[in-house]
């Protein structure tokens, strides 16, 4: 909120431009941005960003407590790709600790994290149609988003704060006939795909409010810091799931969207393409899980399971061990990159030794997203700020935390 | 997958390709390395900073083109008290570095990486604002998250948590 009080941007004695507040409650800012744009007509001179609307101290928060309680705020960072940020900082807190994650949960932290990114980026796709316009597409991008909600909701109890990812594994085995159900999504999901892209891609509307709107080069997303699909429409081909491959996505077979035009259409290309790798990574997951169980063999940092903890003396004393005092980790410190619906979501976690963590940093991928607003609207037409802003898929907790 | 004990003696890290390239660009810049569960960290003094970022970036094997984090840890009450962290990434080689600039709390400053990387903007204000660590040459050094009449800096470690401010 650093803009409170907007930087004086005009000059008095120039009456060329003047300065338009936008949002925060701006029904196309995706949340609570709000942008104090300088205009000289209806072109942008400035635009400037204010963030910190949302802000609220989770990183603070975490030094206070147990490594386990950490998980359950990671989801309310970014409230579209919840299981993203649990499987973050379980990644960095088991490589923190040198645990190993048996085959099977992997497999099933992939699988949701696929059905994770379908449903960000439906959300995605629905309110950016949306504020440029199309308003059917809002109803069926969230018609399927619906059916990934009530898979999360099957499996972890919950819509949207899942905190189904454990540190060692997963919270509990998922309910019986829960693959079938997502076998079903899956298979019916194609066609979907189709029916939005037909709605979409070829439509004159779309294109002409689209194409060669808010161009970024490559040189300049790279600057900006830039990650995920607003990377990869400028023609950067990067993706953390195939170059840094983590939580067993090496046994994967999927392509890379890249799209070299850098503009709106552009990112809309590359992101409705990663819906159709994403179900493909679903499909291939469903067909492997391996056999076997879905926590981790370590007493000490995983809960038991409650049978267990009914019948096993040393269960129970584990169990109350970590509930009333946590589990201690080893000194060190870790940054867990992996490759969020947006982008690039680091978790960086030093450990002093103790069972709360020293300091977590959550690298945000639409924090750093929003700095290339700039360099896409500047000298442009006002009109085309809310496609531009569409087109990052910011998520405001995401970016103020 | 046991933990192994991290190396943090120089001598034995000489042959990282990140090392040994600033160890030739200037040995005396560089206070410490460390290897840890497979990730390497360099500390590097607080007044080369910027030039060792230029170094890495502009190698033609190391090619670290791209930043991807910047952060702070609090050590308070030891000294010097700040640790900065960056992050960053080459995108050719697909690998990670570690930077680290140690200063203390009473001059609590330096340079910025913007002249470099535009997108360090976001991140640099967001570690004055919380750490009240300032970035020299820093083209809009403001609060970020924070109110602007907001008085302290929360994440620092002498920030109360309870009680009245």
């Amino acid at each position: 909120m650093a803009h409170m009080t907007p930087t004086p941007v005009l000059d008095p004695s120039d009456d060329k431009t003047m300065v338009l507040n936008m949002g925060p409650q701006h029904p196309s800012t995706h949340g609570v941005l709000r942008l104090v744009l300088e205009i000289d007509g209806e072109t942008i001179v400035r635009i400037m960003p204010d963030i910190g609307y949302l802000h609220t101290g989770i990183e603070k928060t975490c030094e206070a407590k147990f490594y386990q309680q950490v998980v359950p705020l990671t989801d309310r960072i970014d409230y579209l790709c919840p299981m993203t940020n649990n499987l973050a900082y379980c990644l960095a807190v088991e490589k923190l600790l040198g645990l190993e994650i048996p085959p099977k949960a992997q497999w099933i932290r992939v699988m949701l994290n696929e059905l994770t990114r379908i449903n960000s980026h439906l959300v995605w796709l629905g309110t950016h149609a949306m504020d440029i316009g199309a308003m059917t597409v809002f109803l069926y991008c969230f018609r399927e988003r619906e059916d990934v909600l009530r898979l999360f909701e099957a499996v972890s109890g919950q819509r949207m704060m899942t905190s189904y990812f454990r540190i060692g594994g997963l919270a509990l085995e998922p309910p019986l006939g829960f693959f079938d159900r997502v076998k079903d999504f899956n298979d019916r999901f194609p066609p979907n795909i189709d029916e939005y892209e037909s709605l979409l891609t070829t439509n004159p509307i779309w294109t002409g409010r689209t194409k060669g709107i808010a161009q970024l080069s490559a040189e300049d997303a790279i600057a900006l810091c830039a990650t995920g699909p607003t990377l990869r429409a400028s023609g950067v081909d990067v993706d953390l799931r195939r170059d840094k491959p983590y939580s067993g996505y090496e046994k994967f077979q999927f392509n890379v969207p890249v799209s070299n035009d850098g503009d709106v259409f552009a990112r809309y290309v590359v992101r409705v393409q990663e819906l159709r790798e994403s179900q493909k990574i679903v499909k291939q997951a469903l067909e492997g899980i391996p056999e076997g169980p879905v926590k981790a063999d370590a007493p000490h940092v995983v809960l038991p399971d409650r049978e267990k903890m009914k019948t096993q003396m040393e269960a129970l004393i584990y169990h109350f061990k970590i509930v009333t005092e946590g589990f201690t980790v080893p000194e060190g410190e870790v940054y867990m990159p992996i490759e969020s619906p947006r982008g690039e979501m680091g978790y960086y976690v030093v450990s002093d030794g103790t069972a709360k963590p020293y300091r977590v940093h959550m690298r945000s991928p639409s924090f750093a997203n929003l700095q290339t607003l700039r360099k896409m609207c500047e000298g442009r037409l006002i009109a085309d700020v809310v496609a531009a802003i569409g087109s990052i898929d910011i998520v405001l907790g995401d970016c103020d935390r | 997958m046991a933990l192994q004990p991290a190396i943090t003696d120089i001598e034995q890290l000489k042959d990282r390709p990140e090392l040994a390239r600033l160890l030739a660009w200037n040995a005396g810049a560089i206070t410490g390395a460390k290897f840890d569960r497979n990730e390497l960290t360099i500390w590097v003094d607080r007044t080369s900073l910027r030039e060792a970022c230029l170094t890495l970036k502009n190698d033609p094997q190391l090619q670290y083109n791209a930043l991807a984090d910047i952060t702070c840890v609090d050590w308070y009450p030891k000294d010097p008290r700040f640790e900065v962290v960056y992050q960053l990434f080459s995108i050719p080689n697909k690998t990670y570095l570690r930077l680290k600039v140690r200063i203390s709390g009473e001059d609590a400053s330096l340079d910025s990486l913007v002249p470099i990387w535009p997108g360090a903007n976001f991140f640099e204000r967001e570690v004055f604002d919380l750490f009240g660590v300032r970035f020299d040459e820093h083209p809009n050094l403001k609060r970020i998250m924070m109110p602007e009449d907001w008085e302290g800096h929360p994440l620092r470690k002498d920030y109360p948590v309870e009680g009245y401010r």
